[in-house]
């Protein structure tokens, strides 16, 4: 009994027996009694506590007139280096810091110290008396009898109608927020416009590239021709168009059944937009020929025309099919055979409409 | 002065300060709410400064936001880069990212106010995460606060939204591949995703309509809801009055503290300066969000190492987490001629939902288990609701599992471990460790309260070593005093409910539910120490007699 090194329940009455919760409980003590401060008694330590607020007080004095100062002596101009923005920007700061810091602790080391530190009790009250309730439920009946809601159900039923559709306009007025979904999400910019193949060029300057110049082991940011020069929705057009463009031993690729003639001599193009949820899949392992997205981590593999070999994407990047013009230079021989980007509901449909 | 004279002697004030508020007193009537409010009783602990540092960023965020508003322009038209930052020079960017870099660089005192509202932004949400634990593992959320809780949920929601909307604005690289990556997630929403897609970016993704509208939602739409909840909030902090924790002289029926004039109302006005000290502090030293290096939003380049702000990185990770193809199973499904693409879905929308569900249950299931419909002003200590803590700390687990997810890359590059390593471990953990978690948590809470059992029987170890005269060794245990006792005697343990019959004398299914509920809650439990045993302890192991005096020496170990 009482032994405190046995930890075992039935020992140490850890375990709830029958009827222990009616056993006696220990008394509230009530508050301790007050401990006075060295303040309280000392008129010595009072005073020094008295400096020591106003010290901290003064300490935001200087803060606030280091902050002026930073302010106006550095003045910034067309030829300010980054170091003068941080130096003022750190000058700035701490002169706020002190400043709030100087008035904050004054206060607080203030109330601590110097302000009366006896705990008070206060009785809580019911938050609804009974009296209350009673009360409001005759306002309530009264208020709705005096409606006659109760015994006009005509007035009720067309007014409940008329409540129910009145938000209606609001909602429908939020319609031209932006255009219905078309098949916009289906097309791309390589799409071959009167019969001119599109040319990859190199992101982001625009210039067309040979297909000598791709070397085996390469890689090139790819945007299509004539993105650049666009002035509406360059931005939605890059967004749905940047392709990464590889080359690789032409014999660790394996082309499934209709894609033999999408690459050009190991050249291949993938779309660079994650199927995931649409990041940039802007690393390549040139070692191992796997693609990755740096947001999530899903990895493609080149080798298996961009399959998903680990992370979160579902999808392989879709291959944009290319060959070479009579200059030489890559062309693709049309868009995309599928939606770009990440999964959404109408895809599916796209992609047969795409393929029909 | 002296107004104590007859009714009809109005009162004449005699100083210039004394006649203007007597002015505004006859109108408003001040004198009310100061009789009110003046002294009203604020319970004091260091776990209550959690809510005021929330409270208190925002008042920092709204100042720095307006400040803000003044030089940011939410245009996503093209311009050409003009200003003082030379690696930008020329470039070609959107005028909101324009206007965010001369906030930087061509305004004085701009760095400084964009870097305190990201870092109090930060602050905000931290500080309303630790506070709702606080609330959470003190049981702060029972009768008659749950709707508060329900309040504080909204707030911490309306707190991420108001942080993303805000760090998508300057339209850099970074935050334009968060929108991107925000994009594919709501096109995965099975029916409608396309068209809320179409309708929140005006069209295709980026276009040039979302920056704007993302302003309006950030600093007019979002912090307008704030306002109206922390509104909400304190109200009903004023009508619950503030809990209080257990200690000798503090129950159901009281509140224990220090008035609000003079003392609280100093040390919580005092707490707000330093509140808006420390964050100047970290503006001033420590960059963040640098812009600059990120440069414009272009749909193709992106950085490696990534990170979203911190209050989204548990959804960001469970999107990481989560496998898009298993052993050839895939993810995506083709339905009814439809895609749904499960691997985006279900990490987007299911641990954020059941979190958010299950955090704005609590109240209500741990109330319908316990059948407890008592009002509690008086908070628990973690250790003596070992379930309740242990539910915290594995929901807990769970988030810090997603949230550690969303730095694979960055842990996998720093340990120099292998990434997919990294994430075959989190997936594992995301699964066992909120179970590992709640077994744990629950043993140690147990265990403190056996300690504090024993400590509140025996008194505390001394030390002292003293050998009896026949040669055996003890330690000397000094007893507590009677206040010290009731702080760790003081508290309920509830034992389980069993099932109980209805008016018809029928246990339903729900309420055999209840009562296995109810078992499960409460069958570990560890009884308050009763004076009964306390006499018990005195009379059999009197270690405390030698440190008391000399009464007895009847040892027994």
């Amino acid at each position: 009994m009482g032994n405190h090194s046995d930890g075992s329940p039935n020992h140490s009455g850890t375990v709830a027996t029958a009827g222990q919760n009616e056993v006696e409980k220990f008394q509230d003590p009530g508050l301790p009694p007050h401990r006075l401060r060295l303040a309280d008694t000392d008129p010595v330590a009072a005073k020094r506590a008295e400096r020591q607020v106003a010290i901290l007080f003064g300490t935001s004095v200087i803060g606030t007139l280091v902050f002026l100062v930073a302010y106006f002596a550095i003045d910034l101009g067309d030829d300010t280096t980054i170091a003068t923005i941080r130096t003022q920007n750190l000058l700035l700061g701490l002169g706020t810091a002190f400043a709030m810091l100087g008035i904050g602790t004054g206060i607080v080391h203030w109330a601590k110290a110097l302000m009366p530190d006896h705990e008070v009790s206060e009785e809580r009250h019911a938050i609804r008396t009974e009296e209350d309730r009673q009360a409001a439920v005759r306002i309530v009946d009264d208020i709705v009898e005096e409606t006659g809601i109760k015994r006009r159900p005509l007035i009720r039923n067309t007014l409940l109608g008329a409540v129910a559709l009145a938000p209606l306009p609001a909602l429908a007025i939020f319609g031209d927020l932006g255009p219905r979904p078309d098949k916009a999400l289906a097309h791309t910019m390589w799409a071959p416009q009167d019969g001119k193949l599109k040319r990859l060029t190199r992101d982001p300057d625009g210039t067309p590239i040979k297909a000598s110049d791709v070397t085996i082991g390469s890689a090139f940011h790819v945007i299509p021709e004539g993105l650049n020069e666009l002035h509406e929705g360059k931005l939605n057009e890059k967004a749905k168009a940047v392709v990464l463009l590889m080359r690789l031993d032409p014999n660790s690729l394996h082309p499934s059944e209709g894609r033999e003639s999408w690459s050009y001599n190991g050249i291949v193009a993938y779309s660079k937009i994650c199927t995931h949820v649409g990041c940039p899949v802007a690393l390549y392992e040139q070692q191992t020929h796997h693609l990755l997205c740096p947001c999530h981590q899903s990895t493609f593999d080149l080798t298996q025309e961009c399959k998903v070999i680990f992370g979160p994407a579902s999808r392989p990047l879709p291959q944009l099919p290319i060959a070479v013009d009579a200059e030489g230079y890559l062309v693709a021989t049309s868009d995309f055979r599928e939606p770009v980007g990440p999964s959404y509901w109408e895809r599916d449909e796209h992609e047969r409409l795409i393929n029909s | 002065m002296s107004a104590s004279s007859t009714a009809e002697a109005p009162f004449v004030p005699k100083t210039k300060v004394g006649s203007f508020t007597n002015f505004v007193d006859e109108r408003v009537g001040g004198s009310g709410i100061l009789r009110e409010f003046g002294r009203k009783v604020f319970p004091d602990h260091w776990s209550f400064m959690f809510g005021e540092v929330a409270l208190y960023s925002f008042v920092i965020l709204l100042m720095s936001g307006t400040f803000l508003t003044f030089f940011f322009d939410p245009s996503m038209a093209e311009t050409h880069y003009q200003g003082s930052y030379t690696p930008l020079y020329n470039v070609e960017m959107s005028v909101a990212y324009n206007s965010s870099l001369n906030i930087s660089f061509d305004v004085r005192g701009g760095l400084f106010m964009r870097q305190v509202h990201h870092w109090a932004a930060l602050l905000f949400v931290a500080s309303l995460g630790v506070h709702m634990l606080r609330v959470f593992f003190t049981g702060a959320f029972r009768k008659p606060r749950e709707m508060n809780w329900v309040v504080g949920g909204v707030l911490l929601i309306l707190a991420m939204a108001a942080g993303f909307t805000g760090y998508s604005l300057p339209d850099d690289l970074l935050s334009g591949n968060g929108l991107r990556i925000i994009d594919g997630v709501i096109k995965s929403i099975p029916v409608i995703g396309t068209y809320i897609s179409f309708f929140l970016f005006g069209g295709e993704f980026p276009g040039t309509a979302i920056i704007g509208r993302l302003y309006v939602l950030h600093i007019l739409l979002v912090p307008a809801l704030i306002l109206l909840m922390i509104v909400i909030h304190l109200f009903m902090v004023v009508v619950h009055k503030h809990t209080q924790y257990p200690g000798p002289g503090r129950n159901d029926g009281n509140v224990v503290g220090y008035p609000l004039g003079p003392v609280y109302a100093a040390k919580a006005g005092g707490f707000f300066f330093i509140v808006f000290g420390v964050l100047a502090l970290m503006a001033a030293a420590f960059t963040i969000n640098p812009i600059w290096n990120y440069g414009p939003y272009d749909p193709s380049p992106v950085s490696a190492g990534t990170q979203p702000d911190w209050y989204i990185g548990f959804v960001d990770g469970a999107l990481r987490l989560m496998p898009g193809v298993v052993n050839n199973f895939h993810f995506e499904w083709i339905v009814f001629g439809h895609t749904l693409t499960l691997n985006v879905l279900l990490p987007a929308l299911v641990p954020a939902g059941i979190i958010f569900t299950v955090l704005f249950m609590y109240p209500w299931i741990e109330r319908w288990v316990t059948k407890d419909n008592r009002e509690h002003h008086v908070l628990d200590r973690p250790r003596n609701a070992p379930t309740r803590t242990a539910i915290g700390v594995a929901g807990f687990t769970w988030y810090c599992v997603m949230w550690a997810a969303a730095g694979s890359d960055l842990i996998a590059t720093h340990f120099h471990v292998s990434l997919n390593d990294v994430t075959y471990w989190l997936r594992t953990l995301f699964f066992i460790g909120p179970i590992i978690a709640f077994i744990v948590t629950k043993r140690i809470a147990l265990a403190l309260q056996r300690k504090d059992r024993e400590i509140a029987l025996h008194g505390r170890e001394t030390g002292r070593i003293v050998r009896l005269p026949h040669g055996e060794f003890i330690e000397v245990h000094a007893p507590l005093d009677e206040y010290k006792r009731y702080k760790l005697v003081g508290f309920e343990s509830p034992a389980p409910l069993p099932a109980q019959p209805n008016e018809h004398g029928v246990v339903t299914r729900k309420e055999k539910r209840r009562a296995a509920l109810s078992r499960w809650f409460f069958e570990d439990r560890v009884a308050p120490a009763t004076p009964a045993e306390l006499e018990a302890a005195h009379s059999h192991g009197h270690h405390e007699a030698i440190a008391a005096g000399d009464e007895q020496k009847s040892l027994s170990h």
